[in-house]
């Protein structure tokens, strides 16, 4: 069984307590109707596929409840870093690395 | 004070209440059993509940729950307690206050008055949930065979309060005393941990306390 850094109880947990909840770092589109349909079609529902390190959306769903993000290798199950949403990932996939200013887009995600 | 509705929940008199092991008849099981058990069981019913969140970064939302309290507000994984008023971290912006039966909306109202204007929530969960006081020198064992969760004293002080997997379910474990801890259980549950309870302490012997 993983054990698993919970960046807000500050201490490892049993792999059961969390679920995973899709790609982390996605910045909704801060003036929807201007964009075109298919902008709003990636947002909505295109997500990457990496072979290696991906950034994902966790919660802690039976501890404090909370999401977070970590970095994990999709080859290996390794999790690199877990961190407060907000924060910037320290251990990053060359061709993944999170598309944050991009600009019109939310910044805290 | 803000516009929300605060009002009693909790009846004035001649209410017929259930807590959320009536079916179970626990007083009647008082005295049966082994003669030296291992676990003791007892239900704390009809306790206040109440969930408040806010910014725990805010100084005036530390002072104002110290104020209103007179508890500090606990860091992360703690429940601190003055005699029968507990307050417990459940996450990085919410906490639980349990207050003696009957004190719920006078505790609201005094966090409402200290925390006025502030972006705060205070909710009365006391009718989902309840809180059941595991004692005895094998309490422990019982625990170590329902969570994954590490309940040795070195990672368990007294005092420490975490939300877990516990047989297959989830619930909150706290520790009060040496060989007293608490589970804070949802009502709907309440069958299902009873259920859980009897057969897990069975070879330990369990007995009831009212």
């Amino acid at each position: 069984m993983l054990h698993i850094f919970c960046p807000h109880c500050g201490e490892l947990r049993s792999e059961e307590e969390f679920h995973a909840a899709g790609q982390a770092h996605i910045p909704r589109p801060l003036d929807p109707s201007a964009c075109t349909d298919e902008q709003w079609g990636d947002y909505l529902f295109f997500r990457d596929n990496p072979r290696g390190l991906h950034h994902e959306l966790w919660i802690h769903a039976a501890g404090c409840r909370q999401y977070f993000n970590a970095t994990r290798d999709t080859v290996t199950y390794e999790i690199l870093e877990t961190y407060p949403i907000g924060a910037r990932p320290q251990a990053r996939a060359q061709e993944n690395v999170p598309q944050l200013a991009v600009t019109g887009q939310g910044e805290k995600v | 004070m803000s516009a929300i509705n605060v009002y009693p929940q909790r009846p004035e008199t001649d209410a017929r209440a259930e807590s959320p092991l009536h079916h179970a008849d626990l007083p009647s099981l008082v005295g049966k059993g082994r003669k030296n058990p291992g676990v003791t069981l007892r239900e704390k019913k009809f306790l206040g509940h109440l969930t408040l969140r806010g910014n725990a970064h805010d100084p005036a939302f530390v002072s104002g729950v110290q104020q209103a309290l007179g508890l500090e507000l606990p860091v992360a994984l703690t429940v601190v307690a003055s005699g029968e008023t507990s307050l417990q971290w459940m996450g990085p912006d919410e906490w639980l206050l349990i207050v003696p039966g009957g004190e719920e909306l006078a505790a609201e109202q005094k966090l409402r008055e200290a925390l006025d204007g502030q972006h705060i929530q205070v909710v009365n969960v006391s009718g989902g949930q309840t809180l059941l006081e595991l004692s005895g020198p094998r309490v422990r064992e019982v625990l170590m065979k329902s969570t994954s969760y590490d309940v040795h004293p070195n990672n368990f002080p007294v005092g420490k309060a975490v939300g877990t997997v516990f047989a297959k379910s989830q619930l909150v474990i706290r520790r009060t005393g040496e060989d007293t801890w608490e589970l804070l259980i949802r009502r709907s549950f309440s069958d299902y941990w009873w259920l859980w309870l009897q057969d897990a302490c069975a070879e330990h012997g369990l007995s009831i306390a009212s």
